[in-house]
């Protein structure tokens, strides 16, 4: 793997941003560019992408150390060579993607409610913040409650609240086998089975549902997989192209569809309303179409999710979930503690942030 | 004690407009001014430190909890949020010139969801009722601290509180979807939702582990996870302690995540085994507890692979529980470690450093010699799957001097723990009391870095001032008794 540390440049570079009062769009390897709103006009880029190598790998710790910009696909390679995995089980939507942007993206594939969130895997971080500090956070182990948990809060910020230099994760053993069954139903009885399994203990770690089909995938060892289809019973998916790296990747032919793609979140046993994919298990669903976004947000809403524009718009007006005004107001401190001078990836998220 | 967060006093004039602000919008049986009356709040369960609070609040409605904060900000009093007061941080710990508020009232269970697998609570249920009242539906909350039947889900959320289940369940962190939160201001937030993410900041990662420090928890909505089909349990002895910690490696790197993976040391053993008579082998120089959990078919397959690991990593004996009631009686003398070590020194200090589990062996052996230069004995409870570690300094707080020793030998642990690249605290929290090993372990860009974020939530300092984060001011007057190398130049003075 290709080791090199920019450490000290990228901190000069925040520094001299800093003083000239130069926002700075910050990128990985800009595979995740279309997520989220445009940055403000009139920033320099700020390239993390050659900020790369393992600063600490020990197995048997499950935690990981890692240069921000180290390419997604080698940190996957490299845990798979010793039988782990990213819990999360990030997209990588393109080749250059890398673990910084993943970590900031906050984006999770189907793995996400069965093994947990990019931030449930965060264990420390180190940033650049507003002020051109390089600040170190949380650490390489497990349980930490030093501090508050800053870490965490990067996950998900898009790049919003500082710089990520280095980020520890949580890994996890890959499962001894896996299997995914296929299931020939309609979207309301699959999401009847994903509410019932999800409620009982069973070795699941995928639960989608698209164009009449139910997937689920199990993981484990022989005996367990093999009584675990017995008892959920449907065909097994022969090897060929992964549905799940597909999924994830939205390379199925749902993601075709012309028109908005919009993400909503909610809790999994919500009834179905929308011609949708159903993923995790039902608490996350893919809607194509021009709808009109805000009768659509209020509707998820009301069911206590929130909607998010994902793909394919022009990125001027609200992408993410409006927030309520005096959680918009914290927003805003909580900005201005890490990134006084609005300089990191100004109006990413929100217009005001 | 000078670790105390400085005490202004407050004038009796003061104190009587505020007595009858709070009059104005509590009922009678909520507001507490006498003495005797406040007596039961002056500590935590970190008791070497206590006093009385100015005034306790007991409220039993938002709309009460709200006009509180309102009023305490107005008139700029301090106010510290207490759950149950089992905290062992001095998280909890009353100032002389603030209201100490007890969300002990707001004690129901406001709903169960079993569908989306969650539950709806007020902070002051307890953690272990949470657990009772989702049982009829195959459903618990995953996290639990030994102290479960009696701390607070609030308290729970303010330490982000583990337990024996954190190794493959997470800690609180990871089971809390949502809570509302009453800002200083008495503006009601909500973070996180009953979906798997919330839009915006993940402020709710922020709350957990934040010690009241942001707002008051007015309402927690838990994940609730299926009941396994079966846990089994084993108990591997070993003739010493880094044999033990190798076989952790062992099990985890074999690709096996057990539900609990828990070590005690021989001093904890026989303490445990006097007290709880779990059949421990009282010679062993440590035990590993292994729980393994799924389905029936999982089980059964991890149970063969542990087993064989353990013995061929060296345990000189180990056993399979034959049923629950087996099951339940090798965990008795874990979860009952503390009060164990309780009855046979007459105080001890509890310890909570992480560290990266492959330093295990020089850790213990260096707490070892520390035991002789301390002249003070340990007994040490590990956490072993995550590395946290529970070093129990035994002293008699009646021994002049013996006090301030055990919380030096604590403080020198915690700093090692910081050295050997882990933490000072893995789920106890910083309280008052870990605030000088909070200069060790971040630089004063860091802590400022915290402060500035307490601000965003709590402009005027008004919510537990004192606790979690140490003034720069305070970490200089520290750095300058310290010398560095962890060798403190007076071993023998007490160090505050
Ligand atoms: C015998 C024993 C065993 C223990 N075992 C464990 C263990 O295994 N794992 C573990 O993690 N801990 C353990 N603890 C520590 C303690 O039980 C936990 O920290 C627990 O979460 C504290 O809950 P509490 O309700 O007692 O909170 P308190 O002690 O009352 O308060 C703790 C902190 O939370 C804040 N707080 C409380 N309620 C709220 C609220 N509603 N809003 C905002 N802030 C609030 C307080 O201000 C304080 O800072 C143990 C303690 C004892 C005595």
């Amino acid at each position: 793997m290709h080791e090199q540390d920019l450490g000290e440049s990228l901190t000069e570079q925040v520094r001299a941003a800093a003083a000239a009062g130069t926002p700075l769009r910050i990128a990985g390897g800009d595979s995740k560019a279309f997520h989220g709103r445009q940055v403000d006009a009139g920033c320099t880029s700020l390239c993390v992408a050659g900020h790369t190598g393992v600063v600490a790998y020990e197995p048997t710790e499950l935690a990981i150390t890692l240069r921000a910009g180290t390419p997604l696909a080698e940190v996957e390679a490299l845990l798979s060579e010793q039988g782990q995995q990213l819990p999360f089980e990030p997209p990588a939507f393109g080749p250059g993607a890398t673990i910084g942007g993943a970590v900031a993206s906050g984006l999770a594939g189907p793995r996400r409610p069965f093994a947990g969130a990019v931030r449930d895997a965060v264990l420390g971080v180190q940033l650049i913040n507003g002020r051109g500090e390089r600040l170190d956070f949380g650490g390489r182990v497990m349980k930490n409650v030093a501090g508050y948990d800053v870490s965490r809060l990067m996950a998900g910020a898009q790049g919003t609240l500082g710089v990520l230099l280095e980020v520890s994760l949580k890994v996890l053993p890959s499962p001894q086998g896996e299997l995914t069954l296929v299931q020939e139903v309609s979207a309301s009885q699959a999401l009847e089975r994903m509410i019932r399994w999800s409620r009982q203990a069973l070795p699941i770690t995928g639960l989608c549902h698209t164009d009449g089909r139910l997937y689920v995938r199990l993981g484990g060892g022989e005996q367990t997989l093999a009584e675990t289809r017995q008892q959920l019973g449907g065909e097994a998916l022969g090897p060929g192209p992964s549905f799940w790296a597909d999924l994830k990747e939205q390379r199925l032919p749902f993601f075709g569809q012309p028109g908005p793609l919009w993400r909503l979140s909610l809790p999994p046993a919500t009834p179905l309303q929308d011609e949708c994919l159903l993923d995790w298990g039902g608490a996350q669903r893919w809607v194509i179409g021009d709808l009109a976004a805000d009768e659509l947000r209020e509707r998820v809403a009301r069911a206590g999710g929130h909607a998010t524009l994902f793909r394919h718009h022009d990125g001027r007006g609200e992408v993410f979930h409006p927030l309520p005004a005096p959680l918009l107001a914290l927003h805003r401190r909580v900005k201005q503690a890490l990134d006084p001078q609005r300089l990191f990836n100004p109006g990413r998220l929100y217009a005001e942030l | 004690m000078s670790a105390q967060p400085a005490t202004t006093s407050i004038s009796p004039a003061r104190r009587q407009e505020l007595i009858r602000a709070l009059g104005g919008v509590l009922p009678p049986a909520a507001l507490l001014t006498e003495a005797e009356e406040l007596r039961p709040y002056e500590c935590d369960g970190l008791s070497a430190y206590r006093h009385l609070p100015m005034l306790v609040v007991l409220p039993e409605t938002l709309e009460q909890a709200q006009a509180v904060l309102r009023i305490c900000r107005e008139q700029q009093v301090p106010v510290v949020t207490r759950g149950a007061g089992t905290g062992l941080s001095g998280g909890a710990l009353p100032l002389a010139h603030g209201v100490l508020m007890g969300m002990a009232r707001f004690n129901r269970i406001l709903g169960i969801d079993p569908d989306n697998r969650c539950a709806r609570v007020q902070p002051g249920v307890r953690n272990l009722a949470i657990s009772e009242a989702a049982a009829s539906h195959g459903l618990y909350y995953a996290p639990d601290p030994s102290s479960q039947i009696a701390c607070s889900i609030g308290g729970n959320v303010a330490e982000n509180s583990g337990g024996v289940h954190c190794l493959k369940y997470g800690l609180t962190v990871h089971n809390v979807l949502a809570v509302e939160l009453l800002t200083i201001e008495g503006e009601q937030i909500t973070l996180g939702s009953r979906a798997l993410d919330a839009p915006g900041y993940d402020l709710l990662a922020v709350i957990n582990g934040s010690e009241g420090m942001l707002g008051v928890i007015t309402e927690v909505t838990v994940k609730l996870l299926p009941r396994p089909e079966r846990a089994q349990a084993l108990l591997a002895a070993f003739d010493d302690i880094e044999t033990a910690g190798a076989a952790v490696a062992r099990i985890i790197g074999a690709g096996i995540i057990p539900a609990g993976l828990e070590m005690m040391d021989n001093p904890a053993i026989r303490a445990a085994e006097a007290f709880v008579h779990a059949g421990y082998p009282v010679e062993a120089a440590a035990i590993l507890l292994c729980e393994l959990d799924g389905t029936n078919a999982e089980v059964s397959e991890q149970v063969m692979v542990v087993r064989r690991l353990l013995l061929d990593c060296g345990a000189r004996e180990v056993r399979t529980a034959s049923d629950d009631a087996e099951r339940a009686r090798f965990w008795a003398g874990r979860k009952a470690a503390f009060p164990a070590v309780g009855r046979i020194s007459p105080d001890y200090y509890c310890m909570d450093g992480t560290i990266p589990r492959r330093h295990l062996g020089p850790v213990l052996r260096r707490i070892a010699e520390m035991e002789q230069e301390y002249g003070l004995r340990v007994a040490n409870v590990f956490h072993a799957g995550d590395g946290n570690l529970h070093p129990l300094i035994l002293f008699d707080a009646n021994n002049p001097g013996e006090l301030e020793r055990a919380e030096a030998f604590g403080g020198r642990i915690l700093e090692l723990c910081v050295e050997m690249g882990g933490t000072v605290t893995g789920e106890h929290g910083v309280g008052i009391e870990k605030l000088d090993q909070m200069c060790v372990q971040f630089a004063p860009a860091e802590l400022q870095q915290f402060h500035a974020l307490k601000a965003a939530f709590d402009p005027d300092g008004l919510l537990n001032p004192g606790k979690a984060v140490p003034t720069l001011h305070r970490c200089a007057e520290f750095g300058a008794m310290h010398v560095h190398g962890g060798q403190l130049p007076h071993p023998e003075l007490p160090r505050f």
